[in-house]
């Protein structure tokens, strides 16, 4: 456990807090989103806010930068209370932020993206000689160097970051605010991340980060700001706190941050991938010959950077994607370019799958749940006579799997869209789960989901392998490939850059592979 | 992302209080461009009204446009659960009377129930047909449903003005329009049929079509909310990554929602034709087709709703052509402003009132809701 880092001199005398919020209350409809928010920012420092997913901490900071309007309450910067209505006004006051998904267009270059909003009049290139000028001495300020001619869509993803960043420090903002920065990073860009932020910190400038990572907290910040059901549950010195003290103040009671398991014990080769190639929509090979096979009993775990090949493959072994070259045996089944299965097929064969993205391909969110939980599975005759849906035996098992994986609240005549990430996510993987599947392909089964939630989660896929089932995880969550994989591989475009044991994989190294490094001293 | 959760709000305010305010600020606007032309909004309204249902002729006449509307509205609704705009409804309506057309002429010889139960089913399958090809290249080459319906609307006008004037016409006449069939293929009226029991009733152009029409709505909604392919149609409809997840065929059910939607268009041939005008004319389909947009829109693509505003729509050309029959300053444009007016406040401009609408319930009741205790 690192202590947080000392305070950086501050360079104004003015004693007020840079950013601070009063009494914030906002209500959607019937939802009460954030709930008498007060916290202030000083100057000069790394402030986080933690929470879990619809805590309220995105919504706060909409509200900062001008998105919606708090009900009540009020905003001071630097001590002047102010009146935020939109975002040019929120830049007006110094405020910009981060965006977790970038707002940047892709085939402009870099300083066309600066200048984006900002362009200060009908022609184009006294803005843009403006920008360079700038932009050369934002460089020289922060070492946040980047090429400005260059184009965004050849630019890596820590790169693009590094762009969302001097483009609101171009707006002139003093307080930064970023929205889970690290989520698409590798271990190593996130680092360099952190080196920019305390970089510009130490230049004065106030940065807000909202994160659900304990260890960003614990690293980075000098305050941070526990928000737990739309209220803020504690405002705390980093330093006086540790990652359990937190995780309880976020969840609300005590949380197991490590998983308990006993060593795998495999058994036969369930899935035997042999040079399997995979391209995505647009035709580009996104796997690359891989190869490799998941046991009865054991979790393999791929680990890399997303958008480096694991969705399609993942893709491809669940019948949702064609296959180019190559073939991959399930239960002893062959299935190649020329032999393929869709969905329906996999699924009867024993498999099981848990997509990476559930409000894209998991869940039809607009359906009711008890319709989104027979997804893929309408056809079973216990769902289905001849002609008509049996809605009666639909709704018993529904609900009776919702009980048993604590979907809450237990209604499946509710919209799927009204529950949580964390329900919604519970709604696919019992779904899946309870076929019994001699495999389970699990894509990212914690995004967005809270702290309470992933602990049962990741529970329950142990409880499978133990079973003797097979389970292929996907996962850009180091912590959760390290804590569950009984053996991981990462992927770094497309291909597989080498495989490790539970016991020999560390931070480090998988970032390393997660860059594209081949080690050398592979065990 | 956090606390996005879409609140939820009682159907009554979205399915009932919306469109009704819609409705009431259509006809307020109506009322504003009646008296700005110097009439009285107000007798206009009532002449509207009870030229729609002031005796039992008027509203059969009423319920008989509103079959149309049905067949129509049901048709676009049926490819809207399949994310599908199927505006091409008029060209498989027309397309739809032509096989119910070719059946009476060809077979008119077969007994009266056998020939109108071909001519039913020939309506539906011509007017399949008809959307077959847009449904196809849909589904198959991804050519935009909207283009191909709207060109197969031509398509169906043009072959059918061509059948009328060099194929089909009635020999010796100028006039192109078929012979009229005979009569043992005529649909029953409904006034012959209430008038056999011994009751009163009008003489108007209401026929057994209406009955179809209901069965149909009960048969769709039995379809889309309790039958497995009703399922994979919606789910195609609402998220076809899902459906491709869950093995259910973009394309296949694609096709196979425009062919139900070209069929239930069709079947305005068997009230146009078979019921009323016994022979194939030009244009019986009268613009029936793009009111069902306007109609499965109101009536949020669900059969009681679209019965409602089928009643509506059937309610504003019966009542309209009343009214500028009784007062003529009011001309048959000036009805067809009312009915634009409704279109477009209940259609274009739905999303325009409804937050609003939805934002004055959730402050009147939300907060009380909010105060109980969450669980």
């Amino acid at each position: 456990m690192t202590n947080s880092e000392t305070d950086a001199p501050a360079l104004s005398s003015d004693a007020s807090p840079a950013l601070e919020l009063r009494g914030i209350d906002k209500w959607f409809g019937p939802v009460h989103a954030n709930n008498q928010v007060s916290f202030e920012v000083p100057r000069g420092t790394i402030h986080g806010i933690i929470g879990e997913n619809g805590a309220g901490k995105s919504t706060l900071m909409s509200i900062a930068y001008g998105y919606y309007q708090a009900d009540a309450g009020e905003i001071l910067v630097n001590g002047n209370p102010v009146k935020i209505t939109g975002t040019q006004n929120a830049l007006s006051h110094g405020i910009g932020m981060v965006h977790q998904h970038f707002m940047l267009v892709e085939p402009f270059t870099v300083l066309e993206n600066m200048v984006l909003g900002a362009e200060s009049g009908p022609l184009l290139a006294p803005g843009l000689k403006r920008a360079r000028a700038e932009l050369a001495r934002l460089e020289r300020a922060y070492s946040l160097k980047v090429n400005p001619d260059a184009k965004i869509e050849s630019l890596q993803v820590g790169l693009r970051q590094r762009v969302e960043i001097l483009k609101a420090l171009y707006r002139g903002a003093n307080i930064l605010i970023l929205d889970e920065p690290t989520g698409v990073l590798t271990p190593q860009e996130a680092d360099q991340l952190f080196d920019i932020l305390r970089a510009l910190r130490d230049q004065g400038k106030t940065i807000i980060l909202i994160t659900h990572k304990l260890r960003e907290i614990m690293a980075l910040t000098k305050n941070v700001t526990v928000m737990r059901q739309g209220s803020v549950a504690a405002n705390v010195k980093t330093a006086e706190t540790s990652r359990e003290q937190l995780a309880e103040l976020m969840v609300g009671r005590s949380v197991l941050l490590r998983v308990d398991k006993t060593p795998a014990i495999p058994g036969a080769k369930v899935l035997e991938v042999n040079d399997l190639s995979v391209s995505d929509d647009q035709g580009i090979q996104r796997v690359k010959r891989v190869s490799f096979d998941v046991r009865a009993g054991e979790i393999l775990g791929i680990a890399g950077v997303s958008g480096n090949g694991q969705s399609e493959l993942l893709e491809a072994l669940a019948g949702i994607r064609p296959i180019e070259s190559g073939a991959f045996r399930f239960k002893g089944n062959e299935v190649n370019a020329t032999c393929m299965r869709d969905a329906q097929e996999m699924r009867q064969m024993g498999l099981g799958h848990v997509p990476e993205d559930r409000q894209r391909m998991g869940l039809v969110v607009s359906f009711l749940a008890k319709e989104s939980s027979i997804l893929g599975h309408h056809r079973d005759p216990k769902y289905t006579g001849r002609f008509l849906m049996q809605q009666k035996a639909i709704v018993d098992d529904v609900t009776e799997k919702m009980d048993r994986f604590d979907v809450r609240p237990s209604n499946p005549l509710l919209r799927t869209s009204s529950f949580s990430g964390g329900n919604q996510q519970k709604i696919v993987l019992v779904r899946e789960m309870d076929q019994n599947p001699d495999l389970l392909l699990v894509g990212q089964p914690t995004r967005g989901v809270d702290i309470g939630a992933i602990e049962f989660i990741h529970k329950r896929l142990i409880a499978m392998r133990d079973q003797g089932n097979a389970v292929l995880l996907v996962s850009v969550e180091l912590d959760e490939i390290m804590s569950l994989a009984d053996r991981i591989i990462v992927m770094f475009e497309g291909n597989i850059v080498g495989q490790l044991t539970q016991d020999e994989a560390d931070e480090r190294k998988l970032g390393l592979m997660m860059a594209g490094e081949q080690l050398s001293t592979a065990a | 992302m956090s606390t996005t959760a879409p609140t939820q709000v009682p159907r009554w305010v979205t399915h009932v209080l919306v469109p009704v305010s819609n409705l009431v600020i259509a006809f307020l606007i109506a009322g504003l461009i009646i008296a700005l032309i110097g009439e009285d909004p107000w007798q206009a309204m009532k002449l509207l009204v009870l030229g729609a249902f002031g005796a039992t002729d008027l509203i059969g006449f009423t319920l008989y446009y509103t079959t149309n509307f049905m067949f129509t509205g049901l048709a676009v609704a049926i490819a809207f659960h399949c994310g599908l705009f199927n505006i091409g409804g008029e060209g498989q309506a027309y397309v739809g009377g032509l096989g119910v057309g070719l059946v009476a002429l060809f077979f008119g010889g077969l007994p009266g129930p056998i020939v109108i139960l071909l001519a039913i089913l020939a309506s539906m399958l011509f007017g399949a047909a008809w959307a077959f090809v847009p449904g196809y290249l849909q589904a198959k080459r991804g050519s935009h449903v909207v283009i191909t319906t709207i060109m197969f609307n031509f398509l169906a006008a043009a072959m059918i003005t061509y059948l009328l004037v060099e194929v089909l016409i009635e020999p010796g006449q100028q006039a192109p329009r078929t012979a009229e069939f005979s009569g043992n293929t005529f649909l029953p009226y409904i006034h012959d049929i209430i008038r056999s029991l011994g009751i009163p009733f009008g003489q108007s152009s209401l026929n057994l079509s209406f009955v179809v029409a209901i069965i149909a709505s009960v048969l769709l909604w039995v379809f889309v909310w309790h039958t497995r392919w009703g399922y994979e149609i919606r789910t195609v409809g609402a998220n076809q990554a899902a459906a491709i997840y869950a093995g259910i065929s973009p394309s296949r059910n694609i096709i196979l929602a425009m062919l139900i939607s070209g069929g239930l268009a069709g079947m305005v041939g068997v009230n146009e034709i078979l019921g009323v005008h016994h022979r194939i004319i030009l244009d019986f389909t009268a613009g029936f087709g793009f009111v069902g947009i306007a109609v499965a829109l109101m009536g949020r693509n669900h059969p009681l709703g679209i019965f409602f505003a089928a009643l509506l729509f059937g309610m504003l050309y019966q009542g309209g052509s009343e009214l500028s029959f009784d007062i003529p300053t009011i001309t048959r444009d000036m009805v067809v402003v009312i009915q634009g007016l409704v279109i477009l406040f209940s259609g274009a401009m739905e999303h325009v009132f409804r937050p609003h609408i939805v934002n004055l319930y959730l402050r009147i009741v939300g907060r009380r809701v909010a105060m109980e205790p969450a669980e």
